[in-house]
């Protein structure tokens, strides 16, 4: 039987709780894979290789850079689940700022920690097969390559932006109607649309979709009557950006 | 093996817990030295990060702290922020969003319930393997679990990390045609919420006792979810703002989260158990006589019991959740508007795992200068280490296999939330 691996690096548990969130697909699941290492969901782990590992969560620390290169060598397929793994994650904020400077913020005694400067994607250490994007990932998504996988297809993921889901779902669009920014034209498509359908812009929780018209975007949002550093804010909370980053590969 | 009298156990990756710790056991000369819970989940600098960021931003990136408890930390931010710019929300969307709270409250408690805790009494590695011999079990489970989750995703749009809560309220209301066939869903729901209660209430609890000092939020009238003042059943009493002048929190060195005292007083404990203790009688008729039922009395000192505690406030949170649409009346608008000013506001609201506390200051264009936030997992975690010395203490002619596991069971009775605690544990017992 096809065996499942989960791990976990610097992130909230959300992208894996989704798979312990599919309650009606659950149990069909754990009928077709077997579980072999699922630390948040059962205390019985199984030596590797694994045939899947789903990886969650950024690299932030030494130990993870180098955990990260063992979890790829004992796995056949390795997929990134969610924005931590994919883009780094909302902690990545601190890959401009001083990290120093940001533990003193937080922890009276900063010489305790262990910590990078940056908060790394996993395809910036090893090599991905998949990456499953969103914060968090879509249930859909997940179960969609999961059943792939065991059949030996490729995944059906999309790359197109927010807008098209939008135009699925017959959303009213968001700013044309009511003024509001959204991120929708250059973000990855996945969620659904569902900040749209709650009469919000996208805020990009998926990070950006493939060949997305920065320029236009900005303009856009300019349009809203939103200032550079909002725009520049709102940007970068899910997309730390690609330049070259720091970590131990 | 079993007369050693210096050992060391370790644990080194606690399982069915959110988030990765340890535990660290030391004993010498037949006495318990040292128990540590180690939070090792990396440091992420969400305070740090929330700096310089617009005050209406704080709800989405602080739900991100964790993926089980989003509502909580968009809960206590609005209420921080709102506070700080002197808004209070009309009874209409603070209704809403107590009901979007109760699915939080179904879904992370039936999540601990039956997926992380039940399989300890059972003697199971997960309930997928109970799953195996008693399908219907975690079939139940499951289909409680999910009414919480479309609960949260008819209000919130999504079950993990909702997009819909801003401060001042909310982007979209729901019509109450939306909410209809949830009330149908939640009517099941409460049914099985009942068999949850009886369901736990026949396990086997070790008669292990606790006399920790017990923290949570209180409001006259209702069991306090997303409003209310601090009690504790030491007798302290404090509005929410006077938190950090009762809470002190230190950092310890094996630790990525802060651990919190009372200030001049110790160790407490928040969470399930903490609000059965000090405000049962605000639990609904039939809530209530489920907990009587089940044995639990008027108070809960024995960590193993909080699971009964967790269904009881399941039990509550279905029942509330359909009071609540059964009530609801649309607002007039989903958010009321939230003009910023400097100032600082304090906001706390009761996490599935306790009392969760967030601080912010403002200055005058809106921007945060500062942020504090006091997970529930962080203030336990000395009351935690106090229990498993004790609990060692009583077992060390146990082997080693037997002693980390117990240990770990212990450590699951508090459904420690390490995600969130990080700012939060691997478990070691050292005999040396």
């Amino acid at each position: 039987m096809t065996t499942l691996a989960v791990w976990k690096f610097a992130s909230c548990d959300g992208c894996q709780l989704s798979l312990l969130d599919c309650e009606d697909e659950l149990l069909a699941v754990a009928d077709r894979v077997r579980i072999a290492h699922f630390p948040e969901a059962t205390r019985a782990t199984e030596p590797g290789p694994y045939d899947i590992s789903l990886v969650e969560g950024s690299i932030t620390t030494p130990g993870d850079a180098r955990r990260i290169h063992e979890i790829r060598a004992m796995s056949r397929i390795l997929i990134t689940i969610g924005a931590c793994a994919t883009a780094g994650g909302v902690q990545a904020l601190r890959n401009s700022a001083d990290v120093a400077e940001y533990a003193s913020v937080v922890y009276a005694r900063p010489e305790y920690l262990d910590t990078l400067a940056t908060s790394t994607p996993i395809a910036a250490h090893v090599d991905v097969d998949y990456e499953l994007h969103g914060c968090p990932i879509d249930r859909g998504q997940l179960l969609e390559t999961i059943g792939a996988l065991l059949v030996g297809r490729k995944p059906d993921l999309p790359e197109h932006s927010v807008c098209f889901e939008c135009k699925r779902r017959n959303n009213v669009c968001v700013v044309v109607a009511y003024g509001e920014p959204c991120l929708g034209p250059v973000t990855r498509a996945g969620c659904g649309a569902i900040c749209p359908a709650f009469r919000r812009g996208c805020f990009g929780c998926f990070g950006p979709a493939e060949r997305p018209n920065d320029e236009a975007e900005a303009a856009l949002l300019e349009s809203t009557g939103m200032s550079g550093p909002d725009i520049e804010r709102m940007r970068r909370l899910f997309d730390p950006g690609t330049e070259p980053v720091g970590g131990t590969s | 093996m079993t007369h050693r009298h210096d050992r060391l156990i370790d644990v080194p990756g606690l399982a069915r817990v959110e988030g990765e710790g340890a535990m660290h056991v030391r004993v010498r000369d037949g006495e318990v030295e040292d128990v540590r819970l180690e939070i090792y989940e990396p440091p992420r600098f969400f305070e740090a990060f929330l700096r310089g960021r617009r005050h209406t931003e704080p709800p989405d990136i602080t739900a991100r702290i964790c993926g089980i408890c989003p509502v909580a930390y968009q809960m206590s931010a609005c209420a921080a922020i709102e506070d700080a710019c002197g808004v209070t929300v009309p009874p209409t969307i603070a209704a809403l969003r107590r009901l979007l709270y109760c699915g939080e409250w179904i879904e992370s408690h039936v999540l601990h319930i039956y997926l992380l805790h039940a399989p300890d009494f059972l003697g199971y590695d997960s309930a997928l393997d109970l799953a195996r011999d008693r399908r219907d079990l975690v079939e139940r489970g499951l289909a409680l679990k999910k009414a919480g989750n479309d609960l949260m995703e008819a209000i919130g749009g999504r079950a993990i990390h909702p997009v819909n809560v801003r401060v001042g309220g909310f982007y979209r209301t729901p019509a109450p045609a939306d909410l209809a066939p949830l009330r149908e869903r939640l009517r099941t729901a409460l049914d099985q919420a009942l068999e949850t209660v009886r369901w736990v209430a026949g396990f086997e609890f070790p008669p292990f006792y606790h006399d920790h000092e017990m923290l949570a939020l209180t409001e006259p009238g209702r069991y306090a979810i997303e409003s209310g003042s601090i009690v504790t059943t030491g007798g302290l009493e404090f509005g929410v703002r006077y938190f950090e002048r009762h809470v002190v929190e230190e950092h310890v060195p094996h630790s990525t989260a802060l651990h919190a005292h009372l200030a001049g007083r110790g160790r407490y404990l928040t969470g399930p158990a903490a609000r059965y203790t000090l405000n049962q009688r605000w639990l609904s008729p039939l809530a209530k006589e489920a907990a009587e039922a089940a044995g639990l009395g008027t108070q809960c000192r024995n960590p193993y019991r909080s699971i009964v505690v967790r269904a009881v406030e399941t039990v509550y949170a279905v029942e509330e959740a359909i009071r609540l649409i059964d009530a609801y009346e649309p607002p007039p608008f989903p958010a009321v508007p939230v003009p910023s000013r400097a100032a600082a506001g304090y906001g706390a609201t009761e996490a599935p795992r306790g009392t969760l506390f967030h601080r912010y200051e403002l200055d005058a264009d809106g921007m945060v200068t500062s942020a504090r936030i006091v997970p529930p997992t962080a203030q336990n975690q000395a009351a935690v280490e106090d229990d498993l010395a004790r609990f060692v203490a009583g077992r060390l002619d146990l082997d080693d296999h037997l002693l980390t596991h117990q240990c770990e069971q212990a450590i699951r009775n508090y459904d420690p939330c390490i995600s969130c605690a990080t700012h939060f544990l691997d478990l070691h017992v050292e005999r040396s």
